[in-house]
């Protein structure tokens, strides 16, 4: 494995991919508790569950990779936003559970083809975290693909709230499907599925779901966020210091 | 998985073997981890230390860590040190390493076994088959919920992955 790329990009790369499941699934913990009836607060936390283990599967290995000891917990608990580098669209507030579906759609949608491509990388270590995530994320889109067209082919309230949502995130997901210079890097290295083939694979399912809600799809705009840079908007600092104040607070604090 | 070749191999890894047949799921605790499949390699390296490679049935599954330390503990405490436990990614877990014994004990403590996705699951109480999803999430990551429309009582069933 002598050409795979420097380390620092592959390290920088497993953390974008790390910190989508782990934004991901801090935002759908949120839900605990609170959400519409027991089945859901159950499928929301369980979904969080799974991304959580990918983010430390990821995440542990990102430390492995830079080589200075950080372990999963500095890296998920010492951060600072700058330097998380998940896609702007992972953070945006649950707003209403049409909001959270539509979000976990666009996203499930997203990682379905990004780890099965990641199973056969040649990267070993990825491969192997790629095939188990895939398992994972194909039960978590039947789960919010069911749920969209409930909504949207549900009542007029329901499908106002699912368009409503559609075309206050659809702008988010230009980046994440938008290939960069790491997503080609990662890509030409044999590492990554190229994005090209990820989107070509999400537009077919968006097509598929969005036609069976009823739903119109939004058109593609100019978009402006760089998360996946460590540009972040107003709320991933709010998710973050929610998260971390425990280690803030009382560092190197343990079970 | 008693049957495996390497077991037969040494006394040692026989014994390994016997013992790990009696470390409980601590979700599940009718079910060894044998039953679940989550063995994935037992061998003894050259410096004679007991490598075993345990996998993760979900990556966030909290009971991953009780799991591992429950099949050192036992080994360690069967006098079959020393002992490494290592988890094992790859290949995934899949439901279909469940053992035929694995799944009848399941389905006697009122747990369905996995059924591929859209194949009827039967009720594990009057064995019904006319039984619908209530939950495709249960009370742990492994697990749905299901109602049979035969009996009316809910069940859990072993979601197929």
């Amino acid at each position: 494995m002598s050409d795979l790329p420097k380390v620092g990009a592959r390290e920088r790369y497993v953390l974008r991919i790390a910190d989508l499941s782990l934004v991901l699934g801090q935002r759908l913990g949120e839900w605990v508790g609170h959400a519409p009836a027991l089945e859901e607060d159950l499928g929301l936390a369980n979904i969080a569950l799974d991304l959580l283990g990918q983010a430390r599967l990821l995440l542990s290995y990102a430390g492995e990779l830079e080589g200075r000891g950080r372990s999963e917990d500095d890296l998920a608990f010492l951060r600072e936003p700058s330097e998380y580098f998940n896609a702007t669209l992972a953070e945006q507030p649950n707003g209403d559970f049409a909001q959270t579906i539509v979000r976990q759609v666009l996203i499930d949608a997203f990682q379905l083809p990004l780890f099965e491509g990641l199973a056969s990388s040649r990267d070993e270590r990825l491969a192997a975290i790629g095939a188990k995530a895939v398992k994972e994320t194909r039960y978590h889109l039947r789960y919010s693909a069911d749920w969209l067209v409930r909504l949207g082919d549900g009542t007029a309230e329901s499908h106002a709230r699912a368009q409503a949502a559609l075309e206050r995130l659809w702008p988010y997901t230009r980046e994440l499907l938008e290939e960069d210079d790491l997503d080609g890097e990662m890509a030409q290295a044999g590492i990554a599925p190229p994005l090209s083939a990820v989107r070509a694979r999400w537009d077919a399912q968006l097509d598929r779901i969005l036609e069976e809600a009823t739903l119109k799809r939004p058109p593609d705009r100019y978009h402006r966020w760089f998360g996946k840079r460590g540009e972040h908007g107003e709320h991933l600092g709010y998710l973050l210091a929610e998260m971390q104040w425990m280690q803030r607070a009382y560092p190197g604090a343990r079970w | 998985m008693s049957s495996s070749p390497a077991a037969l191999a040494t006394g040692r890894l026989e014994a390994a073997w016997r013992t790990l047949a009696r470390v409980e799921d601590p979700e599940i605790p009718v079910l060894s981890v044998l039953d679940l499949g989550l063995i994935r390699t037992l061998e003894e390296t050259a410096a004679g230390t007991l490598r075993v490679g345990v996998s993760p049935t979900y990556t966030g599954c909290p009971a991953t860590e009780v799991i591992r330390a429950r099949v050192q503990q036992a080994l360690l405490r069967a006098g079959l040190g020393p002992v490494e436990v290592h988890m094992q990614l790859a290949p995934a877990w899949t439901s279909d390493w469940i053992s035929e014994e694995g799944r009848r004990k399941l389905n006697a403590y009122g747990i369905a076994p996995p059924a591929p996705h859209g194949d009827a699951v039967s009720c594990p109480r009057c064995g019904g088959r006319d039984t619908e999803l209530l939950s495709a999430f249960g009370s742990t990551p492994c697990k749905a919920l299901h109602r049979c429309r035969s009996c009316l009582e809910p069940f859990e069933c072993f979601k197929c992955v």
